[in-house]
């Protein structure tokens, strides 16, 4: 048996948590994944290497998406903190995270979004910093509001900060998207239910009274957890 | 136990551009730089039509075939190019160097788009390479599923399409 044959057969377990291509209930999964098995990438100098960022690609003001605009914007200010780390629970230093998101109504200051909730002209919902030495990243930011789609009837996102992170090799890059605690939408939003019952927890922030600043904002604790087998190298 | 739990993988979703504007880096030369070269494509779904909403990003060694922080310029090594309205993409960028062994010189590179619950990953390789005769990758997968990982030479730039779906699907790789 070959090692590509081998990895087609075990695909399942090499890509697990995650979400699979071809998932019905998110329709435009359907003429988006791939048919073909999955082969296995080999390790090889490419794979675990990564960029690297450094200070130049950020400003500190990134950080706080309350302050990209003339004035306060609307809505529930948040601070939202957690760690960058790997599989084996190392923290991952001076790496990019990035975030973007709706505002405190439930639309995108985007050009695509057509949802008929108020855009806010002192929200933007980028930002990006580098976690520290730690791990450690926080984010000041605009609690989102929920948003209809048309995926389905009386369709809803359950309010979500989209997250993008490098890890320290091409293998950790990973996208992915934080949720709220208790958010009556998740049962039925298939994007976040794509996610195999036991992973999802994973995605839920949890509210921190330690995060938390005294009549100033509500603290939300979340980690990102970057798998990119880096520990046991495949041989390809 | 040790260690800590994943994070699962979730969609870009349609509004990326919002948070991956600001690193629009389809140049990771100059044109003008010495060996520059041009990879374009276009991302096709599987009815064959375009992709619109879909960003591509690359991550190579430099033409000395060193990644960083272990070059010797301001070398990232990364790429990223939301698709314009018809799904194109392009980069520019030079040909890696010598990765050792018997590979031969390749770039990695992961789809995002509305639609993708998790990025998709493939290698694209270079069809006027000498070398792909000797890549166990590429000799390892074989036949048409290899042709799909290989940049055409067409008019001075790299033609490297990707089909999501469909007769012509590329291969793709778990990692």
């Amino acid at each position: 048996m070959t090692d590509t044959h081998r990895a087609e057969t075990d695909r399942g377990s090499l890509v697990e948590p995650d979400p699979p291509y071809d998932w019905p209930g998110y329709r435009s999964t359907e003429f988006r994944h791939p048919n073909r098995p999955l082969l296995e990438l080999p390790h090889g100098p490419t794979e675990l290497h990564g960029p690297v960022f450094g200070d130049r690609d950020v400003d500190p003001l990134d950080a706080d998406l309350t302050r990209h605009g003339d004035g306060e914007p609307l809505g529930e200010r948040i601070i939202v903190s957690g760690r960058l780390l790997d599989d084996r629970g190392h923290p991952i230093a001076h790496q990019m995270v990035e975030v973007w998101q709706a505002n405190a109504a439930g639309r995108y200051a985007h050009g695509v979004d057509q949802h008929p909730a108020p855009l806010d002209p002192n929200f933007i919902g980028a930002g990006r910093c580098l976690t520290d030495a730690q791990g450690g990243y926080r984010f000041v930011t605009i609690k989102p509001g929920a948003y209809p789609w048309r995926n389905h009837a009386n369709a809803w996102r359950p309010a979500h900060i989209h997250f993008s992170v490098f890890g320290r090799a091409f293998t950790e890059r990973l996208v992915t998207q934080m949720y709220f605690p208790g958010d009556p939408l998740f049962e039925f939003d298939p994007i976040f239910r794509s996610v195999s019952e036991g992973a999802r927890g994973r995605l839920i922030s949890a509210f921190d009274l330690d995060t938390t600043i005294e009549e100033w904002a509500l603290g939300y604790q979340f980690d990102v957890v970057v798998s990119g087998h880096l520990a046991t190298p495949m041989v390809g | 136990m040790t260690g800590a739990a994943p994070t699962p993988s979730q969609t870009v979703g349609p509004f990326f551009d919002l948070g991956f504007r600001w690193l629009d880096g389809s140049e990771l030369v100059p044109a003008s730089h010495p060996g520059a070269i041009r990879i374009e494509g276009q991302v096709l779904d599987g009815r064959g039509d375009p992709v619109p909403d879909a960003v591509i990003e690359i991550f190579q060694a430099d033409e000395h075939g060193h990644f960083p922080p272990a070059t010797a310029t301001a070398w990232r090594g990364l790429g990223r190019c939301l698709c314009d309205e018809s799904g194109h993409y392009h980069f520019v960028t030079v040909k890696p160097g010598s990765l050792g062994g018997d590979a031969a010189p390749h770039i990695d590179v992961s789809v995002f788009a509305r639609g993708l619950l998790q990025r998709l990953v493939t290698r694209c390789y270079f069809g006027d390479e000498g070398a792909n005769a000797d890549d166990p990758l590429l000799h390892g997968i074989g036949g048409d599923r290899a042709s799909t990982l290989l940049a055409r030479a067409d008019q001075g730039a790299y033609r490297f399409d990707i089909h999501l779906q469909g007769a012509k699907e590329t291969a793709f790789f778990a990692w």
